[in-house]
């Protein structure tokens, strides 16, 4: 099947005109499948760090949101130990007019303001609910030695 | 969505997004049309007379009847919102078929209730309503020849547009291809507006018009599977491939009301199962929450009682092999014609006196138990002791059919050969079902047992069970007897007679337990958390 004229158009926005801090490349042999960096926002614990991911588009994809995982290691509550992201819109509240650049936008948003009640890691959670500058000082320390550019 | 993809809209006046188009509404129509029933119709029979303190009433439902409820409650609250039924559906859905909670809150302010279920503001409401009417179709600001569709990426002529009440406009092919994955994937027949975060709902028109048939049947499933979810009165049969639902008219499945009933319900195609727990069998007298205790404890420990599910074991007297080949647990060794209790493997001289004690566990071995590790062999052996009576009325009720099953042929046979009537050699199949239920009931006592405080009360509970045990082997073994035309006449009343027994030892022992919830007088020895 060829592929949708909408990723066709997704992959060359993404390219002509990239989010600030965000980079998504599809690969030569899979055009589905996106080598993405994400910057640590400022002001936040993963602030100067550059985060690997991957992301894909299933087949049913815009009726169904893309796959997004971390492949840096991270110390945030909604991302464990595999890479994966809790966050509604890659589940339930996906949406067909969300795109790859929203998505990218929403998981940089997340490092900004992780939400330790709605955990993925639990016990990270639990750190960064009981002992925030504690929690913070760790996520800062992992940044500077898997996320260092 | 604030992206350059959105350009050009285009909406096609036939699509309109309006819910009081008759055409449109037909499907429920047909079912509405038909003929005005009262609701008391649907109760149950069984409501003629009083339930037994250890039964719930109960109707079973086919498929349209439930449908027709379902409609009966969409037509009462269109009636007094002065709505169509399309949005009283979506309002009943959305407070997940609380009539009396969506009156109270539409009354204080429709506009408010319409929004939050995913509705766009009604023209025409009643005098309570003070709404400003507003058109139910928005049309897209620009209207040219084509429009590029913002989820596909493509560029289509202007028809293929299709726009909610709240403007967002996309190509027919992708609303539903959404609106199918929705429904097949997913499983959700609450579909929304496919711009993110925007909650306006779907008419069920577009549905009709978008889906294919097999896709718009599992809507409609999907439809009535909202209704029984939110309804605590109504269960469909967890019986695979049944379609029949139960309702339970003045029975809720509360915790607190499962703390004191099992409402062991029947489908009307003949399928036992909890109305509680969903459990696939009559699990009186013991509670929900106790039996979920109970058989995950098996689950955890099967394979130490492995062995004891076994058909074959050894005579105590002259170790020969000896299978069980009946639900009748009074055998006798072919080789030494030594007569013993299959449970207990004691002697069967001493089951049937008075003294029998075959069901009781002596707690003495673990009060004695001083270290850690006789204490914990003790209570193996205690929890073996429940387990194996528990495991061998679930084996033996098993036996009792298949060797029944063997005898019907049998009994056909005699009854071309004798003055007798097909009603009349219905006995032994009535006796069976009867020794079935019975097991099944003493299969859950000694699961209760287990779990139950020493009081006087289970003294009580142990006698009773101890009758009904006994009374059941009897029958058991009269139905293992040989069948002659000779002595049929004979047998016929000595079994019906056991088999009426059987039943009132049953009763007791239900309404004995039953009427103890009611009092709270059962102390469990764990802390039963709620169901
Ligand atoms: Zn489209
Ligand atoms: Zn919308
Ligand atoms: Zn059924
Ligand atoms: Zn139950």
């Amino acid at each position: 099947m060829s592929l949708p004229k909408r990723i066709l158009k997704e992959t060359e926005r993404l390219r002509n005109d990239p989010a600030p801090g965000i980079t998504a490349v599809p690969h030569e042999d899979n055009v589905r499948y996106f080598d993405v960096t994400v910057e640590g926002p400022d002001g936040s614990p993963f602030a100067g760090g550059n985060f690997h991911l991957e992301l894909f588009l299933p087949e049913e994809y815009p009726m169904a949101p893309p796959k997004v995982r971390f492949l840096t290691k991270i110390y945030h509550p909604n991302i464990d130990k595999l890479g994966r992201i809790c966050l509604d819109i890659l589940k339930d509240k996906w949406s067909p007019a969300l795109q790859i650049r929203t998505v990218l936008l929403s998981v940089q948003a997340l490092l900004s303001s992780p939400n330790p009640d709605d955990p993925l890691a639990t016990d990270v959670a639990k750190h960064y609910k009981e002992d925030l500058p504690g929690a913070q000082a760790i996520s800062k320390e992992w940044t500077e030695k898997f996320a260092a550019k | 969505m604030s992206d350059d993809a959105i350009s050009d809209y285009y909406s096609d006046e036939e699509m309109e997004y309006n819910y009081s188009d008759p055409e449109q509404d037909g499907d429920d129509a047909d079912l509405e049309n038909e003929e005005e029933e009262d609701y008391a119709q649907f109760t149950p029979a069984v409501l003629g007379k009083r339930p037994l303190p250890w039964e719930v009433e109960y109707e079973s439902l086919e498929p349209d009847k439930l449908r027709e409820i379902v409609n009966k409650d969409v037509e009462h609250v269109a009636g007094i919102f002065g709505v169509e039924p399309e949005i009283a559906r979506a309002l009943l859905r959305h407070y997940k078929w609380n009539k009396e909670r969506l009156i109270e809150q539409y009354m204080d302010g429709p506009e408010r209730v319409l929004a939050a279920a995913g509705l766009p503001a009604q023209s025409g409401l009643p005098s309570f309503s003070n709404s400003r009417s507003l058109a139910a179709t928005k049309k897209p600001a620009t209207k040219s020849k084509s429009f590029s569709c913002p989820i596909c990426a493509s560029t289509q002529p202007g028809e293929s547009a299709m726009a909610l009440p709240c403007g967002h406009t996309f190509c027919s092919e992708c609303w539903e291809m959404y609106i199918t994955s929705k429904i097949k994937d997913e499983g959700e027949c609450d579909v929304r507006c496919m711009e993110e975060g925007c909650a306006i709902r779907i008419p069920t028109a577009w549905m009709k018009k978008l889906l294919d048939s097999h896709t718009y049947a599992r809507y409609q499933e999907l439809l009535l599977a909202a209704y029984v979810a939110d309804n605590r009165n109504f269960e469909f049969c967890p019986f695979p491939s049944c379609d029949l639902t139960v309702m339970t008219p003045n029975f809720s499945p509360t915790p607190s009301a499962l703390s004191t009933t099992v409402p062991t319900v029947h489908c009307g195609h003949g399928h036992t199962f909890c109305f509680g727990c969903g459990e696939q069998q009559d699990h009186r007298p013991l509670i929900c929450a106790v039996v979920k205790m109970w058989l995950r404890k098996c689950a955890d420990d099967s394979e130490t009682a492995n062995w004891i599910k076994s058909n074959t074991k050894e005579c105590p007297k002259c170790v020969s092999t000896i299978e069980k080949n009946g639900g009748c647990n009074h055998m006798t060794c072919k080789k030494c014609k030594h007569e013993f209790c299959w449970v207990c493997m004691g002697p069967w001289t001493e089951h049937g006196t008075a003294w029998y004690n075959c069901n009781r566990y002596d707690e003495k071995a673990g009060v004695d138990a001083r270290d850690a590790q006789s204490r914990s062999r003790a209570s193996l052996e205690r929890y073996l002791h429940y387990y194996n009576r528990y495991a061998n009325h679930e084996q033996s009720a098993r036996l009792d059919r298949e060797l029944y099953a063997k005898t019907e042929k049998k009994m056909e046979e005699m009854q071309i050969a004798s003055e007798l009537t097909w009603i009349e050699v219905q006995f032994a199949k009535r006796a069976v079902d009867e020794l079935v239920r019975c097991r099944t009931t003493l299969k859950w006592t000694y699961a209760m047992a287990f779990y139950l405080e020493k009081n006087n009360e289970t003294i009580m509970f142990e006698d009773n069970q101890r009758d009904l045990e006994r009374a059941v082997e009897e029958l058991s073994e009269l139905l293992e007897s040989p069948i002659e035309p000779m002595t049929i006449t004979e047998l016929r009343s000595k079994m019906t007679n056991l088999t009426v027994y059987v039943q009132k030892r049953n009763e007791i022992m239900l309404n004995d337990t039953a009427q103890k919830y009611q009092d709270g007088a059962w102390i469990w020895n764990v802390s039963v958390p709620d169901f």
